[in-house]
């Protein structure tokens, strides 16, 4: 990679703060092979600005000004890095390298495949085997004696986009089986992706039919029979069509489309009203922009985030995943859930599904199994979808992106019910981007499988664990009601929010810069050697009066926050230029802080989440009165001059 | 008065009450004076739903058959349902709370016959009196005075018998002042920054007329303000437009030819009728149940309640970075200083000052700022969103603030030493209450229908420590700093909790708030 870059280091940058543009700071701009560096000439803080190229989105050089040139830098997790460049030159040659260097051609160019795999054996093969999909089956009880695992597809055969494992109703019979898989598109047959226990009711997933306009398959229509059947005290299914009714109808004409329920005894179909991945997109840069505007009025803020219709389609994704939910649970009904290739909306639904089924599924290992499920191994096509190279626009959508809001908007409805906060789904959204872990490279099992990704790259579901006391909701208790059972959520229009924590963190002043759960996490660190101390005078007795749950929940705090994020252990540092002793850092500071621009990371002695960090962030709350005055009124000449002062 | 001879109808068997969240129950309907009493009788168990008839804004009856549906609509935003057998009855009540429920004679009201054991009349009224915000604030007393030029409340009607006023300018100087401003509402000071001596002054309008008529003291009672530091600024919650054309209507504001050491700021703040509609919108926006998100953002945006609350805290910190960051003292002021001005002025406070974001030291906020300065809590809460009365003088002045305090105290959950469910039992309590404390519109009034004798204050039962317990934010870490809300509209939500009240079922949240004071209580009680 290192012949794209034409500048390695470029002095007198200065780094725009967005939110007051009058502030910035001087400093080396650094381009490595991995990372652009922005370091700061301040000999006292030195904060240095990381950000990996395969996060950048776009590299924007508006008209040069006499004090030089701009570059805006966009990441695909919607932050907004702003350098001035003293020479129009160097600010080409950054420009250019950056296009280069953010758009790998080859899965080798990514960074986790930049790296000696070997370094760090041992923990690259712990890495992945910290996950184990199969004991998750049998979690929810499968195989059993209603639905069994199927060597068909173990070679890629029936489904080269599918597990290699699969689960089938017992009476499913191989005929049956590949003969269902013909004629659904892409072979993507029905299996099952959840099993509720207490109702014996299913989840299954598959791909639209081959039906057209009048076609039939006997074998198809016999796997359905099969499920059903699979659920001894119904008599019928549900088959959900996540697409609007009109998208599912005009694939008729392409020979694809839904379920006759003439063919299909003892179905009963029903359309959600997903729209299509192109939709998705362009809702998507609707509500960044209206995230990025610079001095909106309440006005313009709301009527962007009508117009966006990003809300409403999150609505679309959790009804989806409400009336699977309700179906498997309450009417003890199975659910056959598809779209049109059945590997975006139906994934979508079926883990939104799961997440408000299953407790386990809120826990931050359930999530990564259930993401490693629906999405991971029925071949969501994460290259494809989040850009990892250079490829077809038209192919990128924010699907996993949908369910991780999904989840956020139902952690704010139950706030107890999760055990992970949110900075846990922003860094789960990230990773999806940024490929620094092989996990989500690829576009299924398959092709990750050919790759050789376990034996090249390390996995990101470790180190996730391994620094999940930073990702931990405090209010969390598995034994609160909110925690048991299944959730049922409000899906009235006015409890779906813009999540500001993803579409907004440019905002330096963006509240809450204290939350009351960072504050309970620093209560609680503070509070914790002492707790320890105490428990471990205590007398036997008392400790087991005290009761199992507690002692398991302070030993689950004891894991001290990991400093270094979410990093292949063993990496070395990149070879840049720069001065630096410790990894690469470029991700939020987890002090409970503001959210400064979310790259930026003190590298002074760090400091944990304290009653310290509180009051600092008081102190920097200043900044915030930059947006004070209001744009709006400022025509009288008089005040303009205070609103510039 | 006699109340019963607007009852025909006392009780009725057999009625069925539905409300939000709790099953139908049938039951005894009883109307009295000041409430309707609605109780029922389950095997051993009993219960009783109390309901004050000032609470309710709109009532509307419909037959069906031979019985009658009554659907009140509370100014707490509650809708209920009456199914009353008998369809006299039903008229009955009906016109009985219709009449109960919207007395105008303030000795009528209920305040005046609230008993409860526990409260004795005896206790004090109110928090503190001027005398003692003067004392406590030794500071200011060598540039400062408290000036009793208005104790017989002549010089203007809506201000406190007592205020704080420059050392130098004499009572006799202030009444002229006073004549030169609408109401009387001279210039008077609200809050001082000890920091760096500056001051936030509030009045209402200077008369200066179509013929830019000018009066030498209130120059020089201006003056006198900002004596020694060179410059002032005065945030006119009008935008400069209204504000050159209230000159027509005998208002105006301070020229710079007259006021040359004064800055003007425009802000323009809406009030009255428009702030009442968008009220009205809001609260009809929140309970329409269709199911599309469009929908509701439009229904939201176009009720542009969310705005007003935008332009009130950008205003306010607009004011307290004059005083905080500039180093300069301000006046704020509208046209009658009685609505936006207190509004911009309480919550600049809020920003500034420590003092007044701990629970006592928030309802002083209230008791200086809003009863004392003479916001007319009776004209502006007369009538909530449902009414269907023609519009007088209603508006949520009060309201808008505390949904700002809200935003507040959501930015900043560790800066507040009260909660949530205060600024609730606030937002219900300024509509219908059993203390005395928020009725009449101003301090004379008040003193001459003897609420301070007769009736009981709310705040002083705020503060009881079984009160004050469940009123108490477990999270509050004072800081000595100021606290500035972020303004962008992101950063601005709709007040669930008072809006989306019996519409949401909000259990999940509470419990939620529940298990976090539960755990801080834990933890601080580990450490």
């Amino acid at each position: 990679m290192m012949e794209h870059i034409r500048t390695p280091k470029v002095e007198n940058v200065r780094l725009i703060d967005r939110t007051a543009p009058r502030k910035a700071t001087v400093g080396t701009l650094y381009l490595s092979a991995t990372h652009t560096i922005f370091v700061e000439n301040n000999p006292e803080t030195r904060r240095e600005t990381w950000v990996l190229h395969s996060m950048v989105a776009s590299v924007e050089r508006p008209p040069t000004t006499p004090s030089g040139s701009h570059l805006v830098v966009h990441t695909k997790n919607f932050q907004v890095v702003q350098l001035l460049i003293p020479q129009e030159r160097d600010a080409m040659d950054v420009q250019a390298s950056l296009a280069r260097l953010s758009r790998p051609e080859k899965y080798s160019e990514l960074y986790c495949l930049s790296i000696n795999p070997n370094a760090n054996k041992e923990e690259r093969e712990e890495s992945w085997s910290f996950l184990d999909l199969q004991a998750d089956y049998r979690r929810m009880g499968v195989p059993n004696n209603l639905w069994v695992s199927t060597p068909a597809n173990s070679e890629y055969r029936v489904c080269d986009t599918y597990p290699s494992e699969l689960f089938v109703p017992k009476s499913a019979t191989p005929p049956v089986i590949v003969g269902s898989s013909k004629f659904r598109s892409r072979g993507r047959l029905p299996v099952l992706t959840y099993f509720h226990q207490d109702t014996l009711a299913a989840i299954c997933r598959c791909s639209q039919p081959l039906s057209g306009f009048s076609a039939r398959s006997q074998d198809d229509e016999q796997m359905l029979e099969a499920i059903m059947k699979s659920n001894p005290s119904s008599d019928y299914i549900y088959v959900v069509d996540t697409r609007p009714k009109l998208n599912a109808m005009a694939n008729r004409a392409a020979g694809k489309g839904y379920e006759n329920e003439d063919h299909y005894t003892n179905i009963k179909l029903q359309f959600i009203g997903i729209e299509n991945i192109h939709v998705m997109r362009n809702s998507q840069q609707k509500i960044i922009d209206v995230g990025e505007l610079k001095t909106p009025s309440m006005g313009d803020f709301l009527l962007g985030l009508e117009s966006s219709g990003w809300l409403k389609h999150i609505k679309a994704v959790l009804d989806a995943g409400v009336f699977i939910a309700k179906a498997v649970a309450e009417e003890g009904i199975s659910v056959v859930v598809h779209c049109s290739d059945g590997w975006d909306r139906t994934a979508q639904a079926c883990s939104v599904a799961s997440v408000l089924l299953e407790p386990y599924y809120r826990t931050m290992k359930g999530l990564m199994l259930l993401i490693e499920r629906d999405w991971v191994s029925f071949g969501h096509k994460f290259s494809h979808r989040y850009n990892h190279l250079e490829g077809d626009s038209k192919e990128v959508s924010p699907v996993i992106d949908q369910f991780l809001e999904c989840v956020w908007q139902l952690s704010e409805q139950f706030p107890c019910a999760f055990e992970f906060n949110e900075r846990f789904l922003v860094q789960l959204h990230r990773h999806v981007y940024s490929c620094q872990y092989g996990n989500f490279l690829g576009n299924s099992q398959k092709e990750r499988r050919d790759m050789g990704l376990r034996e090249r790259t390390h996995s990101l579901w470790h180190q996730l664990w391994k620094d999940r006391a930073q990702y931990a909701n405090p209010l969390y208790r598995a034994d609160h009601t909110q925690t048991q059972g299944m959730l049922r959520p409000n899906t009235s229009p006015y409890c779906f929010k813009m999540w500001k924590g993803m579409y907004n963190r440019v905002e330096k002043s963006a509240p809450p810069r204290q939350t009351p759960t960072d504050l309970l996490t620093a209560v609680r660190e503070e509070t914790q050697q002492l707790e320890e101390e105490l428990t471990n005078h205590q007398e036997r007795i008392a400790a087991l009066r005290k009761g199992d749950q507690t002692k398991g929940n302070a030993g689950q705090k004891t894991n001290k926050v990991c400093e270094e994020e979410c990093r292949p252990g063993g990496l070395a540092p990149p070879t840049g230029d720069g001065p630096f002793t410790s990894p690469p850092q470029d991700y939020f500071p987890s002090q409970g802080g503001p959210p400064g621009p979310a790259m930026t990371l003190l590298l002074g002695p760090s400091k944990g989440p304290g009653p310290d960090d509180l009051s600092s962030a008081c102190s920097d709350m200043e900044s915030g009165v930059a947006d004070l005055s209001s744009p709006d009124d400022s025509k009288d000449p008089d005040e303009a001059v205070y609103c510039t002062a | 008065m006699e109340f019963s001879e607007h009852i025909k109808t006392a009780n009725v068997e057999d009625v069925v009450l539905r409300r939000p969240f709790h099953p139908p129950m049938q039951g005894t309907l009883c109307v009295t004076g000041h409430h309707l009493l609605f109780s029922n009788r389950d095997g051993d168990s009993s219960r009783l739903v109390l309901l004050l008839l000032r609470n309710i804004d709109a009532i509307e009856k419909r037959p069906s058959g031979s019985s009658g549906t009554i659907t009140l609509k509370c100014k707490d935003l509650c809708v209920l349902q009456l199914d009353i057998p008998g369809m006299e009855e039903c008229l009955n009540i009906a016109r009985s709370i219709e009449y109960l429920s919207s007395l105008d004679i303030v000795s009528d009201m209920y305040p005046f016959f609230y008993r409860p054991l526990k409260l004795s009349l005896q206790d004090q009224w109110g928090l503190s009196s001027a005398e003692q915000n003067y004392a406590q604030m030794e500071e200011l007393q060598d540039r400062w005075r408290l000036s009793h030029v208005n104790k017989d409340y002549s010089v203007c009607p809506s201000y406190p018998p007592a205020v704080i006023v420059p050392h130098s300018i004499d009572d006799e100087t202030l009444v002229k002042v006073a004549k030169f401003r609408q109401g009387g509402r001279f210039p008077v000071l609200c809050y001082y920054h000890r920091k760096n001596g500056m001051v936030i002054m509030r009045s209402s309008q200077p008369l200066t007329g179509a013929n830019r008529k000018r009066c030498r003291e209130d120059e020089l009672l201006l003056q006198a303000v900002i004596d020694g530091s060179g410059l002032g600024y005065i945030i006119d919650t009008r935008s400069n437009q209204q504000a050159q054309q209230a000159r027509m209507t005998g208002g105006g504001f301070e020229s710079k030819s007259s006021y040359s050491c004064w800055k003007r700021l425009h802000r323009q703040l809406e009030r009255g009728k428009v702030l009442q509609e968008s009220l009205i919108k809001l609260v009809e926006a929140c309970g329409d149940h269709s199911h599309s998100v469009d929908r509701w953002l439009s229904k939201l945006e176009n009720s542009k309640w969310l705005s007003h609350v935008h332009t009130a805290l950008a205003t306010a910190g607009l004011l307290a970075e004059c005083v905080e960051r500039d180093g300069h003292s301000v006046l704020v002021h509208g046209s009658e200083g009685t609505d936006t001005t207190l509004l911009v002025s309480s919550l600049a406070q809020l920003i500034l000052d420590p003092k007044t974001r701990t629970l006592a030291g928030f309802l002083g906020l209230l008791e200086r700022e809003w009863l004392l300065a003479g916001h007319p809590f009776q004209q502006r809460c007369a009538h909530s969103a449902y009414s269907h009365a023609r519009l007088r003088l209603e508006a949520p002045v009060f309201v808008l603030l505390l949904d700002c305090v809200w935003q507040l105290a959501r930015q900043f959950p560790l800066a507040m030493g009260f909660s949530e469910p205060l600024l609730l039992r606030l937002a219900m309590e300024v509509y219908a209450s059993d203390y005395g404390t928020f009725l009449c519109n101003s301090d004379q009034e008040r003193c001459a229908a003897g609420v301070k004798e007769r009736t009981h204050c709310l705040f002083q039962f705020l503060l009881k420590p079984s009160e004050r317990e469940r009123y108490s934010n477990p999270l509050y870490e004072p800081t000595e700093l100021a606290i500035w809300p972020s303004v962008q509209p992101q950063s601005l939500q709709l007040w669930r909790g008072l809006f989306l009240r019996w519409t949401q079922h909000a259990v999940h949240l509470e419990k939620a708030q529940e298990e976090l004071r539960n755990l801080v209580i834990e933890c601080r009680g580990a450490s």
